[in-house]
């Protein structure tokens, strides 16, 4: 199966053009989010071969809303989650707006299990109530109704929360189309590259820079409150890692010792970083950062390459790439007693880049298939590895907050471009862009 | 001592070195004098951030307009590539590294850049790694023949600076290198 997802990429909305050259004429505004030349846009590749058939009714608007088209929006996540078929619009021949108004049976017979209406409304001036109902067209009766509460600025969001809530009821999963992705974006050709560190939707849509330089910028990390983003940049021609808050752009150096500087990984309590240093002597072992004291403790101590540290969500143990037995392979260390390290992979001759699942069950790395570098996960008990990927240089993988999706970059002629594959293997997506696309991380829930 | 004996012994130290550096790796620095110095005065003193042309061609290759170093003809190959996942330099730059290290040895005022670089295949951090890998054969390579620890920093920009942008054998063969900056 391959399928567009929209007809037509969509316009970044007036309202959000404005608010961006507002901050465009702030100060500060290289380290100011603003608008991406670019957004992305989904592709599904593949989906499941019984998508479950879903109609989504244009919601009821209110002229506070500015126009804006939540149904459209949850009908693109619905349909790029590869998990629904969606009704066309044209061939809905009515458009209720409350579950009192929806007529299951027609609903049922044009073929749909479920029937998403709802509406917006302002109850007072800058406050917008989002409603919706999903009916199940089988009994008639709604299976869930939820009210999302915005403003103008937060429509978009509440739109993808309106989706995460039918994700939810319908599959039992929680939906992660309200997050945010980061990832690197390249552009122009050498020497005059430019580098940008970028904020989106997880969607793609609404994507801002948060830095931008001449020079390479890699491993961008998410704190696990959705606040920070931690980096490399090579801005003076050396490595250096930096932390950034994205409210206000405010950023601090954090790490620029002799040697590498890399792989920083925030802590799930944000305390600490996680990073790869090396020192003078280029003996690269991971190091424990404190972020309030600038104390480090060193987590390793093996001539190897060890780098790539990942959390485990509980913040026991770092998973991290190391070539300690030859070529590389990925190991997990235990914080609070570093020399207990154990190897988890053995399946390939080069396994590295671990990504932990948000449950912690299972990691998702890079791995040698013949000739081709794919992604893999492999379930943390039983050992059991599924490689998920079909590309021949697929590199940097990150798993959704929901532990159900993986974003990765995938080689395409002479661009790395954006998927994302469903952890059964059975959906993929490509988010296309103008350029090269690096490092995909997937933020967290928060809210 | 006969200048030809001192040849000698610069091409068996840089064999030896090779011979090695597959087996040992970067040596294991003691928990002490491997945590990091703090910013070093390059890090400090460069606050540009322009994408100067000439600057960027610098860092892609080492060389060309515009870039620092001696003019002297046999110092002008300064770049130093190797096999694929391998570190080992290879007897063919043993002649490079000698005239490098010589000239370095007789200007100890003079400081170079060792820039690590990887070809674009696996893992972009892993990467970082192997190209600070080969970085560190050079700089080891250049101390074993006189050259002081202060006259070297070492770099790896991993697969982020590709010299040729090409995806095949003979594009990443160019990529797998160490280029040798000079910095006055």
């Amino acid at each position: 199966m391959r399928a567009r997802s929209t007809g037509a990429r969509r316009r970044t909305p007036a309202w959000l053009v404005a608010v961006a050259a507002a901050l465009l004429a702030a100060p500060l505004a290289l380290l100011l989010p603003r608008v991406a030349r670019a957004d992305l846009q989904v592709l599904i590749t593949k989906g499941v071969s019984n998508p479950i058939p879903i109609a989504v009714v244009p919601f009821a608007q209110t002229p506070a809303d500015g126009g804006f088209d939540v149904a459209a929006v949850v009908q693109h996540d619905l349909e790029g989650s590869g998990r629904f078929r969606l009704m066309a619009r044209r061939d809905m021949r009515a458009t209720p707006s409350t579950a009192a108004q929806v007529q299951a049976a027609d609903w049922r017979a044009a073929g749909n299990d479920y029937v998403l209406v709802g509406r917006v409304s302002s109850p007072s001036a800058g406050v917008l109530d989002v409603d919706c109902d999903l009916i199940n067209t089988a009994t008639g009766q709604p299976v869930g109704s939820k009210r999302f509460i915005a403003s103008l600025a937060s429509l978009r969001n509440a739109a993808h929360q309106v989706s995460d809530f039918v994700y939810q009821q319908i599959l039992g999963v929680r939906g992660a189309f309200a997050t945010r992705i980061a990832y690197v974006s390249l552009t122009g050709t050498p020497p005059m590259q430019r580098y940008q560190l970028i904020v989106a939707d997880a969607d793609g849509e609404n994507p801002h820079v948060i830095f931008e330089s001449g020079r390479p910028i890699m491993s961008p990390a998410w704190s696990a409150d959705g606040q920070w983003i931690a980096y490399v940049s090579f801005e003076n021609r050396l490595s250096a890692v930096y932390v950034q808050r994205l409210s206000t752009g405010e950023r601090r150096l954090v790490s620029a010792r002799a040697g590498v500087n890399d792989a920083p990984a925030f802590s799930p309590d944000g305390r600490q970083l996680a990073l790869t240093l090396s020192g003078s002597g280029g003996n690269l072992d991971i190091w424990l950062l404190d972020l309030a004291t600038q104390r480090l403790t060193r987590l390793t101590d093996d001539p190897a390459i060890d780098t790539e540290p990942a959390w485990s969500p509980d913040g026991r143990s770092i998973y991290f790439t190391s070539d300690r037995a030859g070529g590389p392979q990925i190991y997990k260390l235990d914080v609070a007693n570093p020399s207990r390290v154990e190897r988890i992979t053995f399946g390939s001759s080069y396994d590295a880049h671990p990504a932990v699942s948000p449950d912690g069950k299972r990691i998702a790395f890079i791995t040698l298939d013949g000739n081709n570098y794919r992604i893999a996960v492999q379930d943390l008990s039983s050992g059991t590895v599924m490689v998920l990927s079909h590309g021949h240089l697929d590199q940097s993988p990150s798993f959704a907050p929901n532990g159900a999706t993986i974003i990765y970059t995938s080689r395409d002629g002479d661009m790395d471009t954006l998927q994302t594959v469903s952890v059964d293997g059975l959906v993929t997506q490509r988010l296309s862009d103008q350029g090269e696309v690096r490092e995909p991380v997937w933020g967290p829930f928060t809210n | 001592m006969h200048k030809s004996v001192l040849v000698w012994i610069a091409v068996l130290s840089v064999a030896l070195v090779a011979g090695c550096s597959h087996k040992t790796r970067p040596t294991p620095a003691g928990a002490n004098s491997a945590v990091p110095a703090g910013q070093s005065s390059e890090t400090a003193g460069a606050g540009e951030n322009s994408a100067n042309a000439a600057q960027q061609a610098g860092v892609a290759n080492g060389t060309g307009p515009g870039v620092q170093g001696p003019s002297a003809p046999q110092l002008q190959e300064r770049t130093i590539y190797f096999d694929f996942d391998s570190s080992e330099i290879k007897p063919e730059y043993n002649d490079v590294i000698a005239a490098h290290a010589r000239y370095l040895v007789a200007n100890p005022n003079i400081r170079v850049r060792l820039e690590g670089n990887t070809d674009e295949r696996g893992s972009r951090e892993y990467n970082i790694g192997l190209g600070e890998r080969r970085a560190q054969a050079v700089r080891q390579a250049l101390m074993l023949q006189g050259v002081a620890d202060a006259q070297i920093t070492t770099v790896s920009y991993g697969e982020e600076h590709p010299a040729v942008t090409g995806h095949n054998e003979a594009a990443w063969a160019k990529n797998r290198r160490v280029d040798i900056v000079y910095l006055n």
